[in-house]
């Protein structure tokens, strides 16, 4: 099989989709023309993510990977949020094949524009390094 | 309910073929070029076929060499043409942006050895006009290759008339048939055909059989060197068991052709009618010029992979043009070929259908795929920035 139970099981019963209409921030990642776009709202208070939820375009693994994100984000403090890696949504997925794992990147970055549109949306001062493209694999399309 | 729609990424064996390669597997095992009897059986079953295949093709046996598929058969034809035209300085080919693989990437590697490479435009409907083939020959003009039908959207070229062009101005004629022979009508004299290639596992034969079509006279060189097999022009011990039910399955396939596609026609139309009614769905592809099983459509706001795979678990087995399934970082080419913006492209679903497909599964088809395109419109972001107004339909 191309993917693992997990990421079928997050694909056809992927959690957390959705909109939130008076989301505190949103982060859009990915490009039509390349296959994939991912988009995330959040709901913050006291600097935990209350709630989370996504809208995905793409593939199986695109869609496991945003469910699968969104579920090791919520409830948890935007520092902790921040921290989370491409890989570890492709660890906690069992697994992606090589070249789906651009869609794990692309769950970890929507995540973080999110959190930098609730922070740029709020006056809240961050470093900027936090938020750098990563130099992982992104250009899978150079579209 | 279980639905096989993709016959032509490859076709279910007939029980014809099966039977009539069974007992060169369990009997009559022996090699083709032994002198004792159950070689020499196999080989009179070898020439037997040839004669077949050659009746079904309208050509003389002789003409008919067996390859390992459609590809094979792709390259050896290409090559040869390039390897005659070059001894003459002509290094100048014709063929169009649609192609399979197999004939693309030949022409690319033909390309670095210093040939010119002319792909041809196929119009948004898909089909090659005959006038460019004819504008676009050269005096250095060495081959001329143009499917017969295209493998994703299922458009029929003008074959007849390219090879008409081609005959006239002297130039070699070849054509992927692989998706059209034992669907379709197909005769190399009248179509005035140089070289065509079939797969055999595309008309209810087996996988690794192919057979490549070569005109009395025209020039062939071996891909594969070896033994005298093939009358020396692709070496190695026949495929006894898949020569023989290629046979068997290509006699059946075009004898069951007029009956075949009087049922296949009307439930393609039903099935493209069914999913055009899907809102933003667009047909690829002529709609009259088109194989009799071929269905191919683009829902705006979706991917295709995920598509293939919830239709998946309802049962069906579709195929798509979305680069994700490809395993390549760009949607089909041949969508593109045809103007498809990419990310319509990324959202096609090709359905080909075979005799066996029944109007209750198209029944089924055209709601779960309705289902299924509603369900991942309902969670795509580019799908919400259409109907909120923030993006502009590109299929009406």
């Amino acid at each position: 099989m191309l993917y693992s139970e997990v990421v079928m099981d997050h694909f056809m019963n992927p959690r957390n989709v959705g909109t939130i209409a008076d989301a505190d921030g949103v982060g859009e990642v990915g490009n039509a023309k390349c296959g994939d776009i991912m988009r995330i709202y959040l709901k913050i208070k006291n600097d935990v993510i209350e709630d989370v939820k996504f809208e995905t375009f793409g593939c199986g693994s695109a869609i496991a990977s945003s469910s699968m994100a969104t579920e090791m984000i919520k409830g948890k403090p935007l520092s902790q949020a921040l921290t989370l890696t491409n890989k570890a949504v492709a660890e906690a997925l069992d697994g992606l094949p090589a070249h789906k794992l651009h869609c794990s990147v692309l769950a970890e970055e929507a995540i973080k524009n999110a959190i930098k549109n609730y922070y740029d949306k709020n006056g809240i001062e961050y470093n900027e390094e936090q938020f750098k493209e990563s130099a992982h694999e992104h250009g899978h399309c150079d579209i | 309910m279980k639905i096989y729609a993709d016959n032509a990424a490859t076709t279910k064996m007939s029980k014809t073929a099966i039977q009539a390669m069974l007992p060169y597997m369990e009997e009559i095992f022996g090699n083709p070029s032994s002198l004792y009897s159950i070689g020499q059986t196999a080989a009179e079953a070898v020439f037997k076929a040839r004669e077949s295949i050659a009746e079904c093709l309208g050509c003389m046996p002789a003409e008919i060499y067996f390859t390992s598929g459609g590809s094979e058969s792709d390259n050896q034809a290409i090559r040869s043409a390039a390897e005659f035209g070059a001894k003459k300085n002509k290094k100048h080919i014709i063929s169009t942006a649609f192609e399979h693989h197999a004939v693309l990437h030949t022409l690319k590697k033909l390309q670095k050895e210093g040939f010119e490479v002319t792909l041809l435009d196929v119009n948004e409907n898909g089909i090659v006009n005959p006038e460019q083939v004819e504008q676009a020959i050269r005096p250095d003009t060495c081959l001329v290759t143009v499917m017969y039908a295209n493998n994703e959207i299922g458009t029929i070229q003008p074959i007849a008339k390219i090879g008409e062009i081609c005959r006239a101005k002297k130039v070699t004629f070849h054509t992927d048939a692989v998706q059209a022979v034992g669907h379709i009508p197909v005769n190399v004299k009248n179509d005035n055909v140089d070289m065509l290639s079939i797969s055999a596992h595309k008309f209810h034969g087996p996988k690794g059989v192919g057979v490549l079509y070569v005109r009395k006279g025209i020039y062939l060189s071996n891909l594969i060197e070896g033994g005298s097999q093939e009358r020396g022009k692709r070496g190695g011990t026949e495929n006894v068991p898949g020569i023989v039910a290629a046979a068997a399955a290509l006699k059946e396939a075009v004898s069951d052709l007029p009956e075949s596609s009087q049922k296949l026609v009307p439930l393609r139309d039903k099935l493209i009618d069914g999913l055009l009614a899907i809102p933003h769905s667009v047909l690829n592809g002529d709609k009259e010029q088109r194989l009799p099983g071929n269905v191919n459509i683009c829902f705006e706001g979706i991917e295709g992979e995920s598509l293939l795979l919830l239709l998946d678990a309802k049962g069906i087995s579709a195929s798509s043009g979305s680069a994700c399934t490809s395993g390549s970082l760009d949607p089909s080419h041949v969508l593109l070929a045809i103007g498809r913006p990419h990310e319509i492209a990324h959202g096609s679903l090709r359905l080909s259908l075979s005799d066996e497909n029944t109007e209750e599964e198209i029944d089924y088809i055209i709601q779960e795929v309705k289902n299924v395109v509603n369900y991942l419109r309902n969670m795509s972001p580019v799908w919400r920035d259409l109907q909120e107004g923030k993006k502009n339909y590109v299929i009406q």
